[in-house]
């Protein structure tokens, strides 16, 4: 069975800033950095490379220079690397992008059941979530999305058993395979590439799919084939903070109001 | 021949045999190691092996260490008189004797005084175990009381006896001519004298003893901790010429082996080191992990280092990996994880040993093995290392933050040729809200002096100094070469620091990629302004109170850097700080070295916590430090400990302080 986990090269948004006159990202210096989101989808099929001695392939649809994307990958442990790049592909929404990753996906089928494809739960630059649930889509996956426990990966039953993290509580939920998960920080702690896979990586073969790979219908995929367009990016106004306490008397009970407040926004997990 | 020759000869050369297999087995193994060039510089070697093996010099820093260089010199001379004893065994028509009767005098008198100096050392040595006790002298493994310490100390006083016995018998006897150049065993034969029927037995049971316990000695010594009489001496020769501030680089190549995770892959010397433990308990007394409750105790880590090479001495031989891990679960000859990533590098350790053993750098080792070849580490790490590599600080925070400190004043940037100084403002420095009113306040320096400096601003990265102490040396020399192709193409020769830790690695580990630079710590440029007449402070500012300084690990001990800093706060506020009981070469480290800044502290007390406590004895109104980590964790430590009255201070910002008050 083959694992496929799909990741991206994303601009590292903490560095990001929005050219005011043009309302576009300003990317230049801008370092690229593989979405952390991604980097936990890698981990656990890894995960279960280790448990079932599956194979595991990444792809990823980007620039010739997402090729460093894969290779980190490669370090952490995948077994094949590819990479789906094609002039014709650039400009895509989540919907044009779903379509080439899906396509990728079949044809890697077609050497080697895919059992479970593993995405992030969204990327950090366009924050969508729609890209996994749209490859689910296309291949008729199950899909199981904000994946952050799996519980049981029953290969001969085909079916899987994962815990999934909602806003303010958690499901349950099974399903048969084969699956496609996206998944939270909170699955596991990625792996950290030792020395002597970071050094087999860098020879490592990064495979280069183009559209005559993948013979998709050029009206559909790229900027042709996105029906999203972005009339305008901003960055919002920060919302005036909130004194809690009087800043001088009882310093605990305020810091049990951030605590609350924090858990309520869910930017605190317990 | 007599009988008891017979006996004699059998049993000295059955000795002799023994202890030359002994000590084969046992130092055939120290070649199991890894290359390491240590007969570089012969003279200096040999001056050190003086210096520290025959003057005992970091022996006799502690205060007991005067009965250790008594006992040692007796040793050294009445090797003389054992070796005439066993010589004169085997063949009884050889003897001092034969020496000019001046000479032989000379020699008789100082084997007598020496043997009754000895015996009172002996006995200073037995209550020190026995009633003082000292808490450092037991480890887990390593005991101070155990049946081998005693059984060396009651053969050391045996064979003094023997010898006041033996030559006490002779001179009642009257066939001692030089009796009245031994004034000790002139008493003993005074005594006999009066019991004349004890002589021969009292002669008989002396000289037996002694050759026993020579024997005994002779066997015993290459199994017992007592081997250090033979290993130490060297050691001190092989000993590290300059401080081990840095450490080796690794090749990366495929197939390549990461750090040390078996035994064999220590240095020769690092085993050597291992054999050569006297476990006094120094190191152990003197880590900051230790002291405060947690895994790591470097005495024992050198300890597990010998156990565990004996323990697969068999398996080595055979050209295997032994079984017993290096790095495992708790036991002997074993150590555990916890306790390797407990080590803050501080160096205290290394600066303890009275035999120049480096303990710190095995440990370093041990990491790099955990990291590059096993990937585990505390949790924590992984961020920091993330951050490091993908952002070039340990906070993860965008690089093009790195110059936001300079809002506040007029900052150039560096420009080859036109600028003298880099001012390399560090992380800390850049980023850390508290670090950088210290980096204004050093700019506010500097430009009062007329120093010509400039910054590289966003271009600025990291230096890498957590990754090389936390074992990430591959993470660490990528940064190392980006820096030093930075430095290269931008000029730069002579360097600012504001952190010690960006000072050492760019003084000391840059070095090893062939980048020499020219870099002063603040402290050491602003303390050669004032003396040179750039700075001057007129109006003495007693506004902090009573200072306390703190010596920061990678200034004083890893750097030397111990006066300029003081020099500072004398400068600005006419008188001279207080000191902690430990400081200068001896200081306590602040827990933040090695990396320790980016991890939790779960186990025992906290090292800062300790630290401030020490700090706070002195009774201060204000703590002056010299490096951003111990500038969070003083600051940390007093808030813990309910003294936030107490202020923390760069000690910049208290001459900057003073200039700006000059200028008022």
């Amino acid at each position: 069975m083959l694992v496929v986990v799909c990741v991206k090269q994303v601009p590292d948004t903490t560095q990001v800033q929005i050219d005011p006159v043009t309302n576009t990202l300003i990317r230049e210096g801008v370092p690229f950095i593989v979405n952390p989101y991604d980097t936990h989808a890698v981990e656990q099929a890894l995960r279960f490379k280790d448990r079932f001695g599956c194979r595991v392939a990444a792809i990823s649809m980007g620039p010739p220079n997402a090729e460093a994307t894969l290779r980190k990958a490669l370090a952490q442990g995948v077994d094949r690397a590819v990479l789906l790049s094609d002039r014709t592909f650039g400009g895509a929404d989540t919907l044009a992008t779903s379509k080439v990753l899906a396509a990728a996906i079949e044809k890697l089928a077609q050497e080697e059941e895919v059992g479970v494809v593993i995405c992030g739960k969204q990327t950090i630059d366009g924050d969508t979530a729609q890209v996994g649930p749209g490859i689910a889509t296309r291949l008729h996956f199950s899909q199981l999305t904000l994946v952050d426990r799996v519980d049981e990966l029953d290969l001969s039953a085909k079916k899987i058993r994962v815990s999934r993290k909602l806003e303010g509580r958690h499901e349950h939920v099974e399903a048969p395979l084969p699956v496609l998960l996206t998944v939270v920080r909170e699955l596991n702690r990625p792996r950290y590439p030792t020395v002597a896979m970071r050094l087999e990586s860098a020879d490592a073969q990064v495979e280069v799919w183009d559209n005559k790979v993948l013979q998709l219908d050029a009206n559909g995929i790229g900027l042709k084939g996105s029906p999203t367009w972005v009339s305008r990016i901003f960055s919002p106004e920060r919302a005036k903070g909130e004194m809690l306490g009087d800043g001088v008397h009882d310093p605990e009970g305020a810091a049990q109001l951030l605590i609350d407040k924090m858990l309520e926004k869910d930017l605190l997990a317990l | 021949m007599m009988p008891q020759t017979v006996i004699f000869t059998t049993l000295l050369v059955a000795s002799l045999l023994f202890f030359c297999w002994s000590v084969y087995r046992r130092f055939s193994l120290v070649y199991f190691g890894q290359p390491e060039d240590r007969l570089d510089q012969p003279a200096r070697r040999l001056s050190e092996m003086f210096l520290y093996a025959f003057g005992q010099l970091r022996v006799l820093r502690k205060p007991f260490g005067l009965n250790h260089f008594v006992i040692f010199w007796s040793f050294v001379i009445l090797a003389l008189a054992n070796g005439e004893f066993l010589v004169n065994g085997v063949f009884p028509s050889v003897s001092l004797a034969l020496l000019p009767e001046g000479v032989h005098r000379v020699l008789l008198f100082a084997f007598d005084v020496v043997s009754l100096l000895t015996l009172f050392a002996i006995a200073f040595s037995f209550i020190r175990r026995l009633v003082v006790k000292p808490p450092y002298l037991d480890s887990l493994y390593v005991k101070g009381r155990s049946p081998e310490a005693f059984a060396i100390l009651s053969f050391i006083a045996l064979l003094m006896l023997a010898y006041f016995g033996l030559h006490g018998a002779l001179i009642a006897l009257q066939t001692e001519g030089n009796s009245s150049a031994m004034p000790v065993s002139s008493l003993v034969g005074a005594w006999l004298g009066q019991h004349p029927s004890l002589i021969p037995t009292v002669y008989l049971v002396s000289w037996w003893v002694h050759a026993f316990v020579l024997f005994a000695f002779i066997c015993f010594l290459p199994h017992s901790k007592h081997m250090h009489i033979l290993t130490a001496i060297p050691n001190c020769y092989f000993g590290a010429l300059t401080w081990p501030a840095t450490q080796p680089r690794e090749k990366f190549e495929k197939g390549a082996v990461y750090g040390v995770g078996a035994v064999e892959r220590f240095t020769w010397k690092d085993l050597f080191d291992s054999f050569s433990c006297t476990e006094c308990g120094r190191c152990q007394a003197a880590c900051p992990a230790t002291n405060t409750g947690k895994a790591l105790n470097p005495r024992q880590v050198v300890h597990a280092i010998k156990t565990n090479l004996m323990e697969n001495s068999h398996a080595l031989r055979e050209g295997r990996s032994g079984t017993l891990p290096l790095i495992g679960d708790e036991g002997e000859g074993t150590n555990t994880e916890e306790a390797i990533w407990a080590c803050t590098t501080c160096g205290a350790c290394i600066e303890a040993c009275p035999v120049l053993i480096e303990q710190m750098p095995k440990i370093v080792k041990m990491r790099r093995h955990l990291v590059e070849t096993e990937s585990r580490f505390p949790e924590e790490l992984l961020n920091l290392f993330e951050n490091m590599e993908q952002r070039s600080n340990p906070w993860g925070i965008a690089p093009g933050e790195r110059a936001k400190w300079v809002s506040t004043l007029p900052v150039q940037p560096f420009v080859a040729g036109e600028t003298e100084y880099l001012l390399y403002v560090g992380c800390a420095g850049s980023f850390d809200s508290r670090a950088k009113q210290v980096t204004v306040a050093l700019a506010t320096v500097l430009n009062a002096a007329g120093i010509s400096w400039g910054i590289l601003g966003k271009d600025e990265k990291c230096c890498g100094d957590s990754l090389r102490r936390l074992g990430n040396e591959y993470l660490f020399e990528k940064m190392a070469l980006e820096n030093v192709e930075i430095f290269r193409e931008r000029g730069v020769t002579k360097v600012i620091t504001l952190c010690p830790h960006c000072l050492t690695t760019l003084k000391n580990d840059y070095r090893q990629y062939g980048l020499e630079l020219e870099v002063v710590h603040q402290s050491e440029l602003i303390a050669e302004l004032i003396r040179s007449g750039r700075i001057k402070l007129d109006r003495k500012d007693d506004s902090l109170g009573r200072i306390a300084y703190h010596d920061p690990c990678y200034l004083g001990r890893h750097n030397d850097i111990f006066d300029a800093p003081r020099t500072l706060v004398e400068a600005a506020t006419g008188t001279a700080a207080v000191e902690a009981e430990r400081h200068g070469r001896n200081s306590f480290c602040c827990g933040a070295g090695g990396g320790r800044m980016w991890m939790e502290e779960f186990t025992g007390e906290r090292v800062n916590h300790a630290r401030v406590d020490e700090l706070l004895a002195q009774k201060p109104d204000t703590i002056c430090v010299a490096c951003p980590y111990c500038m969070t964790m003083v600051e940390d430590g007093l808030k813990d400990k309910g003294a936030g009255q107490v202020r923390v201070k760069d000690v910049v910002e208290v001459l900057a302080e003073g200039l700006l008050r000059k200028n008022a």
